[in-house]
């Protein structure tokens, strides 16, 4: 997972409530088993004229050329509701984007984008609402600067929002960690813990012995 | 002070403290389908790590499979048969016991787990599906991940959470005759939103859920993630225990003894606290239908489409969007409006009690002129119980399309779905734009609505029906 300390970026605004992951990548671009091959997938039947096809439509955010570039998403609240489907934040990693900034967001999709990378950043709708008001006249200068590690959003060095991210979430997108590399730390008090309770709930078993 | 339900089994599965409120917690049993399970085991393998117990894991055939009669592994969808076969050949190589095409076990995979008792109570189960949530149904903890989580899980038998908030819904009184588990999913996420429990673990309790039978359970659980909800559970009980009783993997015997003596303690201590606590009046649910775009936004049948003012969670650009997309407006009669396909299916109400109510509606009647009718049972098992019973007959009688089982057009990755623009009743979850295909507007209902809806032609609940010739 590649590392995230600070990123100055354009911030592309798309303020809408409840964008579920269908929305996100449709289950018809999903087409192979690997986690890529997604970005030109990403918000397909928003950003194309037609399904499969990839003529864009003009008014959409992305396809707005002031726009390209852009590695921030301004978003609305609940993002990433419905289907758990990780190809959402695979297919907005692979597209560019590292930061989402959100009135709220589903449960599922904020592990998955933390395990990819993604930054879920929370603000009031009031500050998205600004900043994508301060931004949109000319977003490529008025760049939008998150710095993790001090918990901080600011506009080209202007108007700046704290904003709060749980320590582990934090620490492992800064060292770009991998969750099963430290979980494994902790293998045998895993199997400790299972031999125990193997004692205590044999209903739970069904007969293999461990393996470590 | 009491604990919660949720507590207690959070407790026993408690393996660490990771600081900063993270936790490392024991997961009993993974579930995996084709459609993100197998891009779970495919790149374990790549990292060159092995699923810790295979024993625990469990995989089915259920999201990109054809459901139309004769299946093969070739889907209608391009590209469809490479999950199947990656999955296949991941979960042989793994050891993992697989519910292929052809195992009379096969099914969606939250239709099949509480089947096949692979799910009990106080367990903690997980599956890269957001709707695992339905199994917390049996008194477990239940809940939906990643692909990448998923991993986690298969390769350590545990997950790093942290722990969720608390929210106790409590239904007091009982539904009244003609409204179901899915009226009162519905009712609940009208009131509180599709953000309503913010990530918390729903307890449902009260007279109300009590009264449910393990299916209608299943299917009040099943929307939990609609709400945003980490999870949602229900304390298990006698009718949780005889439902398992004797089903495949639940155990035996003398364990079986020690298991149901251990599962009476899984309940919150009347002191418990809870962070949110919601109360509903059960004799408040009516049959209920969406309109939208979302399924918080929902209506008891008689009710018009409503206004912005009306409309609690939304802002005017997302009721504005809502209702373009739909082809409607502020005012509009949602019952009487013309459908042109009726869907009965999903692990929201697909099982064999689900197909029974919707048989009685259908008995002795013929869908209307023009409305594509299509019943897709959740499980092989429920579709041979349905068969024996006849219920099979009941359907094709009345011009449903039979099928095999399958997550199917609830959503389109099987590669069918209904036409740009066409209006569609559906028993499953998501009534988000171009979930069962681009442009096409879905209404949620309960599987009997449904069936009214297809015999007349248009958006009715059973009680409209005249009495069949």
């Amino acid at each position: 997972m590649t590392p995230f300390t600070t990123l100055t970026a354009i911030a592309a605004p798309l303020l809408r409530d409840n964008i579920d992951t269908d929305a996100i990548i449709p289950s018809r671009e999903i087409t192979t088993t690997a986690k890529t091959g997604l970005a030109d997938g990403l918000f397909a039947g928003w950003r194309y004229t037609r399904i499969g096809g990839r003529e864009p439509v003009a008014g959409f955010v992305l396809n707005d050329p002031v726009f390209r570039g852009a590695r921030i998403l301004l978003t609305g609240a609940n993002f990433g509701c419905g289907s758990s489907r990780e190809h959402a934040a695979w297919a907005l990693a692979e597209y560019g984007f590292r930061v989402i900034v959100a009135v709220s967001f589903n449960p599922i999709f904020r592990g998955n984008a933390v395990r990819n990378g993604l930054v879920p950043i929370e603000l009031p709708a009031s500050a998205i609402a600004a900043i994508a008001h301060e931004t949109e006249g000319d977003p490529a200068t008025r760049l939008v600067s998150v710095d993790l590690p001090a918990e901080r959003l600011t506009i080209s060095g202007a108007t700046g929002y704290d904003f709060r991210l749980e320590p582990e979430a934090k620490a492992m997108l800064i060292a770009g960690l991998d969750a099963i590399d430290l979980t494994w730390r902790h293998r045998e008090a895993i199997a400790n813990f299972r031999a125990a309770d193997h004692v205590r709930r044999p209903w739970v078993y069904r007969g293999q012995s461990e393996r470590h | 002070m009491g604990r919660t339900l949720f507590a207690k089994i959070w407790d026993q599965h408690r393996i660490m403290d990771l600081g900063d409120g993270t936790e490392l917690v024991l997961i009993d049993r993974i579930l995996l389908h084709e459609r993100t399970g197998g891009v779970a085991l495919q790149s374990l393998e790549v990292a060159g790590r092995r699923v810790n117990d295979p024993s625990q894991v469990f995989a089915t055939m259920d999201h990109v499979v054809d459901t139309r009669p004769g299946r093969t592994d070739a889907t209608l969808m391009p590209t469809g048969s490479a999950f199947i076969a990656a999955t296949r050949r991941a979960a042989r190589a793994a050891g993992i016991r697989l519910f292929d095409l052809e195992d009379p076990g096969q099914g969606i995979v939250h239709v099949i787990s509480p089947e096949q008792a692979i799910m009990l109570p106080g367990l903690t189960l997980v599956c890269p599906d957001s709707h695992t949530c339905s199994q917390g149904a049996l008194g477990g903890l239940a809940w939906g991940i990643g692909s990448t989580e998923a991993e986690h899980a298969l390769a350590t038998s545990s997950l790093r959470v942290r722990k969720p908030a608390t929210m106790r819904i409590t239904v007091s009184g009982r539904l009244p005759e003609g409204s179901t588990a899915k009226d009162l999913a519905l009712h609940v996420l009208a009131r509180i939103g599709a953000a309503g429990a913010g990530g918390a673990v729903i307890e449902y309790t009260g007279e109300a859920v009590r009264a449910l039978d393990v299916e209608a359970r299943l299917t009040l659980c099943n929307m939990a993630t609609e709400a945003g909800a980490f999870s949602a559970l229900i304390a298990p009980d006698d009718t949780v225990f005889a439902y398992l009783a004797g089903r495949a993997f639940a155990p035996k015997g003398e364990l079986w003894a020690a298991a149901v003596r251990a599962w009476r303690s899984l309940a919150s201590d009347p002191d418990a606290r809870f962070d949110t606590e919601l109360s509903f009046d059960a004799a408040e649910v009516a049959p209920m239908v969406s309109w939208g775009t979302s399924p918080q936004h929902s209506v008891p049948l008689g009710h018009e489409v409503p206004s912005l003012a009306q409309a609690p969670h939304d802002t005017a650009d997302s009721h504005r969007r809502a209702l373009d997309y739909m082809g409607l407006h502020g005012g509009a009669a949602l019952e009487g409006l013309p459908i042109d396909a009726a869907f009965i299916g999903s692990c929201t109400n697909s099982r064999l009690s689900d197909l029974r109510r919707a048989a009685a509606v259908l008995a002795g009647r013929h869908v209307a002129a023009g409305v594509r009718a299509i019943c897709v049972p959740g499980s092989s098992r429920v579709k041979a119980e349905a068969e024996a019973e006849g219920i099979d007959r009941v359907f094709i009688a009345a011009g449903f399309e039979w099928r095999e089982s399958g997550c199917s057009m609830c959503f389109f990755a099987g590669g069918e779905s209904f036409a740009a623009g066409q209006r569609v009743i559906s028993s499953t979850n998501r009534n988000f734009e171009s979930r069962q295909g681009a442009g096409v507007r879905t209404h949620l209902a309960s599987p009997e609505t449904v069936a009214a809806s297809a015999i007349l032609g248009r958006i009715a609940a059973p009680r409209r029906l005249a009495p069949p010739p």
